[in-house]
């Protein structure tokens, strides 16, 4: 644990001796070069929801228990919705704990969409949790996540 | 330089929801590898929207970081209602546009 710490704290003052950069990009409230940390992700959570607390249920996302690749991660996101014009799911998010930048994609659906549904190939830096947050019509906010082991890291870092 | 390649069922029944594939191949460039000559960072340049359109109507779209893989595969869905055109676009940061387009028949 203290280990992976140290390297973590010798790229971010790596990253500061470099130039004012890291210190900038910081500034702006963006994750700083180094990998970010679950509770940035919680933090991107946050501003995507306007604060509110997504509710579990509603939100699926499937990823492989172990991901020879990290390169490429087959991901498969859907949620539980009618997609009618009164009721459907308006957007999934898909987000790290561990990669470099917490936001990796998000999904954007109309009742024309018919599913909510869709799928994808991420990176992963290495194993990590990795939340699934969906907002219906209606406003309400979903949550769920899901945890890849990753042998080979994808983030090129 | 980026070729993206589709897959749309040719036919289907009014209110059918069918499952759409696409492929671009582009590298993703995410900005966090480094050239292993000089050890300088490789700059970010990545696809970050995709967006579908059904008979002129924007119905599917997505918001990529660089943490979506290289050659993006996204597959997704759409409730079609009457025979007409698909349109596929992927925007770059550097604001270059690829586009692929499907018909479909719907008896």
């Amino acid at each position: 644990m203290s280990k992976m710490r140290i390297e973590v704290i010798d790229r971010r003052t790596f990253m500061i001796g470099a130039g004012t950069a890291a210190a900038a990009l910081a500034g702006l409230g963006l994750p700083s070069l180094a990998n970010a940390t679950p509770e940035q992700a919680m933090d991107f959570i946050e501003k995507l929801t306007g604060g509110a607390k997504p509710a579990e249920g509603k939100v699926k996302i499937e990823m492989p228990e172990i991901a020879e690749n990290g390169a490429t991660v087959p991901t498969k996101v859907s949620a539980d919705s009618p997609m009618t014009d009164q009721d459907y799911c308006k957007s999934i998010s898909v987000i790290s704990t561990k990669n470099p930048y917490p936001h990796i994609c998000t999904f954007h659906f109309t009742p024309r969409s018919g599913k909510a549904w869709a799928s994808i190939r991420v990176r992963m830096a290495t194993t990590q949790d990795v939340y699934a947050v969906a907002q219906m019509s209606d406003g309400k906010w979903y949550i769920t996540k899901t945890t890849v082991k990753v042998t080979i890291g994808g983030c090129g870092g | 330089m980026a070729k993206a390649r589709v897959k749309v069922p040719k036919t289907a029944k009014a209110g059918d929801v069918i499952t759409i594939k696409t492929l671009i191949k582009h590298k993703m460039e995410s900005g966090n590898r480094k050239d292993k000559k000089t050890g300088k960072k490789i700059p970010r340049h990545i696809i970050d929207k995709f967006t579908a359109k059904y008979n002129g109507e924007v119905f599917f779209s997505s918001d990529w970081e660089g943490g979506v893989s290289a050659n993006p595969y996204c597959a997704f869905t759409c409730k079609v209602d009457k025979s007409g055109d698909f349109e596929f676009v992927w925007h770059d940061e550097k604001g270059e546009e690829y586009k692929a387009t499907a018909k479909i028949t719907v008896g």
